[in-house]
C-alpha cells in the first residue's frame, strides 16, 4: 500500500502489534466466553481462566428460561423494531435523497441543514414523550419504531444522496422518454441500482438500532416490550451474585452483530467511512 | 413491449394523480411530495419535540398540565452543584474521548495501512468492538474494573502496581468509564483514517522517496497533512457523540460515586425518573446549546480548512 511500499514487513513490530491486540482486545471477549461456561461458584470468582466444567447448556437454558423467557420475547420484540425501522427507513431515506440530489429548489438548502441538524442535535426527550402520548403511541412498538426512523433519517439520507450522485442521469431521462412517472422511475429505476449502498444502510442501521439502548429506555418502558438492550441491563442488577449467567446473556446479545460482521464486513466499513474522506 | 407501455401510462396517470402540482406546468420527475413521509416523521417525532422543548423548559411540567415559571428550572439548575458538575464532565468527557480517538486512531491507521503481519486480523479486532452492545461492553469492563477482584488490577498486581479503584474512586470514575467509551469507539475512529490514509496518492510516497524522506518526515509532511479531513471527521463524530453519551456511563457507574460522573445526558434522565419533567428539559436544551455551541463553530471553522489533495 502507498504510505509504506518502501518498507518490508516489520516482524519485531508485527508480533508486539499482535500481543497487545491480545492483551486489549481478545481478553475481554474471551473473558466473556469463558465466564459464560462457568458454573456458578466459579464464574464469582471472576478469574480469567478455563472452565473446570463446562456449563454452557445449563447456562444457556437458564438464562432463556428465566423471568418467563423474558430473553425470548426481548429477542422476538428488538427483531421486529429493527426489521421494521430498518425497512421503512431504506424508503423514506432513499426518496428523500433521491430528490434532493437530482433537483435544486428553494428547498435544497433548507433540507440540507435538517439534515445536519438530525445528526447533530441531540433528541429532546421530555417533549417526545409528550408528542407520543398526544398521538397514543407512547410505550408502543409502533411509536419506538418510528423514533428510529426519525433519528435515524438524516445518516441515512447522506449515505443514499452520496451514491445516488454516482448514478448517472442519462438513466432517468432514458426512463422519462419511455414514459415512467415519478414513481416508476424511482422505485423501479433507481431502487434497484441502489443495491449496494442499501445492503450497507441495511447492515448498519440494523446493528445501531439493535444496540440501541436509550430509546427503548425512554419510549418502551415496562418488561412487556422490552428489547434485548433492556433486558440485559435489568438482568444485570438481578444477576449480581450469578455471574455466569449474566455473561452468557452479554455472549447472547453479541451474537446478532458478530454474524453481521461476519458476513458484511466490507458493507459496514464502507458505510462508516463514506464520509471520512469527503469531510 | 405493449403490455409495457399500459403499465407505464397507468403508472404515470397514478403519479399525477398523487401530489399536487407544482408550480402547474411542466410537472417534475422529481416531485417535491417524496420529501413528504419522511417529513412528516421528522418534524412530528424531532422537529415539534426540539421547537416545544424551549417552552416546556420554562415550565413546572407534570405529565397532565404545564405552568410556566420563567427561567426558574434553569436558576435550580446552575445553583445545584451536583448538576453543574455535570455539565462540566460532559465536556471533560467529551474531550478525552476525542482527543484519545483522533491520537490513537491516527496511530493505529497508520499501523494498520503498513505492511505488517495479520493486518486483516489486527483490523478487525480493532473494529469489531464499536458494534457490541454498549450495554453489554459496560457490563463486562465493569466486572473487570472490580478494584479487588478484577482482571486489570488482578493483573496490575501482579506487575507490583496496586490498581485504583477504578469506577469506585470519585477521582477515576468519569476516566475510566471514557476510557472504556475510547476502548470500544477507537475502532471506528481508526477505519475513518485508514480510508483517509488509502485515499491519498501514491505519487506523494513516491516523490518522498526520491527525495529519501524518513518514515517520520512522511507522516508529519504527508499523511498529517492530507488526512484532515479524516481528523475532522474523527473530531466533529466523537465530540457529537461525547457530548451526548449516556449508556456507557448509565451502565458502569449510573453516574456515581456520587455525582462524579454524572454528565448532562444521565441528569436529563435523573430529573425525568424524578418527575422533574421541566428541569429534565431544561437538561436537554442545555446540552442542545452546549452540543450547537461547540459543533457548528467548529465544523465550519474544519470546512474552511479543508484541504484538497
Amino acid at each position: 500500500m502507498t504510505a509504506s511500499s518502501l518498507s518490508r514487513k516489520r516482524p519485531l513490530l508485527s508480533i508486539v502489534a499482535i500481543l497487545l491486540s491480545l492483551v486489549v482486545f481478545v481478553v475481554p471477549f474471551a473473558f466473556i466466553v469463558l465466564t459464560a461456561l462457568k458454573s456458578r461458584q466459579e464464574a464469582s470468582l471472576l478469574d480469567f481462566s478455563w472452565p473446570t466444567q463446562f456449563h454452557f447448556v445449563q447456562n444457556f437454558i437458564d438464562v432463556v428460561q428465566a423471568r418467563d423467557y423474558m430473553l425470548i420475547i426481548a429477542f422476538i420484540n428488538s427483531t421486529i423494531l429493527t426489521v421494521a425501522s430498518v425497512a421503512i427507513l431504506v424508503v423514506l431515506a432513499a426518496m428523500v435523497a433521491f430528490v434532493l440530489q437530482r433537483r435544486r429548489t428553494r428547498w435544497t438548502g433548507l433540507i440540507n441543514f435538517m439534515v445536519l441538524s438530525g445528526l447533530i442535535i441531540p433528541p429532546a426527550v421530555v417533549p417526545t414523550i409528550w408528542v407520543l402520548q398526544k398521538l397514543g403511541l407512547f410505550r408502543t412498538m409502533p411509536g419506538l419504531i418510528l423514533i428510529e426512523v426519525a433519528f435515524g433519517l438524516s445518516f441515512c439520507v447522506l449515505l443514499f444522496r452520496a451514491f445516488i450522485a454516482t448514478v448517472p442521469r442519462e438513466l432517468d431521462e432514458a426512463a422519462i422518454i419511455d414514459g415512467a412517472g415519478p414513481l416508476r422511475l424511482f422505485f423501479r429505476v433507481i431502487l434497484p441500482l441502489l443495491r449496494s449502498v442499501i445492503i450497507t444502510v441495511v447492515v448498519v442501521q440494523s446493528v445501531t438500532i439493535f444496540n440501541d439502548f436509550v430509546n427503548p429506555l425512554y419510549f418502551l418502558p415496562g418488561d412487556q416490550n422490552a428489547t434485548v438492550q433492556l433486558t440485559l441491563y435489568n438482568f444485570s442488577s438481578s444477576y449480581s451474585t450469578q455471574y455466569n449467567l449474566l455473561f452468557m446473556d452479554i455472549l447472547l446479545i453479541t451474537i446478532p452483530p458478530l454474524i453481521m460482521f461476519l458476513f458484511f464486513n466490507k458493507r459496514i466499513v464502507a458505510g462508516m467511512t463514506a464520509g471520512a474522506v469527503k469531510g | 413491449m405493449a403490455t409495457d407501455t399500459t403499465v407505464q401510462r397507468a403508472a404515470r396517470t397514478r403519479g399525477d394523480a398523487s401530489g399536487p402540482a407544482p408550480g402547474g406546468r411542466k410537472r417534475s420527475p422529481y416531485p417535491h411530495w417524496f420529501y413528504l413521509p419522511a417529513a412528516i416523521v421528522y418534524a412530528v417525532l424531532f422537529l415539534v419535540p426540539t421547537v416545544t422543548s424551549f417552552y416546556f423548559s420554562l415550565t413546572r411540567w407534570s405529565i397532565f398540565d404545564s405552568q410556566f415559571i420563567g427561567f426558574d428550572n434553569y436558576v435550580t439548575f446552575f445553583q445545584e452543584p451536583a448538576l453543574v458538575s455535570g455539565l462540566w464532565h460532559t465536556v471533560v468527557y467529551a474531550v478525552i474521548t476525542s482527543g484519545l480517538k483522533v491520537v490513537l486512531g491516527l496511530g493505529l491507521a497508520v499501523l494498520l495501512t503498513s505492511q505488517i503481519m495479520a493486518r486483516g486480523y489486527l483490523r478487525s479486532v480493532v473494529f469489531f468492538p464499536v458494534l457490541v452492545s454498549t450495554i453489554g461492553v459496560g457490563l463486562t469492563f465493569t466486572i473487570l474494573l472490580d478494584p479487588e477482584e478484577g482482571l486489570i488490577n488482578e493483573s496490575l498486581a501482579l506487575l507490583g502496581i496496586q490498581g485504583p479503584g477504578w469506577l469506585t474512586d470519585p477521582s477515576y470514575a468519569l476516566v475510566s468509564v471514557a476510557l472504556v467509551d475510547v476502548w470500544k469507539g477507537v475502532g471506528l475512529a481508526t477505519l475513518i483514517y485508514i480510508a483517509g490514509i488509502v485515499s491519498i496518492p501514491g505519487e506523494y510516497f513516491e516523490a518522498a522517496r526520491v527525495d529519501g524522506a524518513s518514515a517520520w518526515q512522511n507522516f508529519r509532511s504527508i499523511v498529517l497533512p492530507l488526512a484532515r479531513p479524516a481528523t475532522f471527521t474523527v473530531i466533529l463524530l466523537s465530540l457529537i457523540g461525547g457530548l451526548r453519551s449516556f449508556d456507557l456511563i448509565w451502565a458502569m457507574t449510573r453516574g456515581g460515586p456520587g455525582f462524579t460522573s454524572d454528565v448532562i445526558a444521565s441528569v436529563i434522565y435523573k430529573q425525568y425518573q424524578a418527575g422533574f419533567y421541566g428541569l429534565s428539559t431544561a437538561g436537554n436544551v442545555i446540552l442542545f446549546l452546549l452540543v450547537t455551541a461547540i459543533i457548528f463553530p467548529l465544523s465550519r471553522y474544519l470546512n474552511s480548512k479543508e484541504v484538497d489533495l
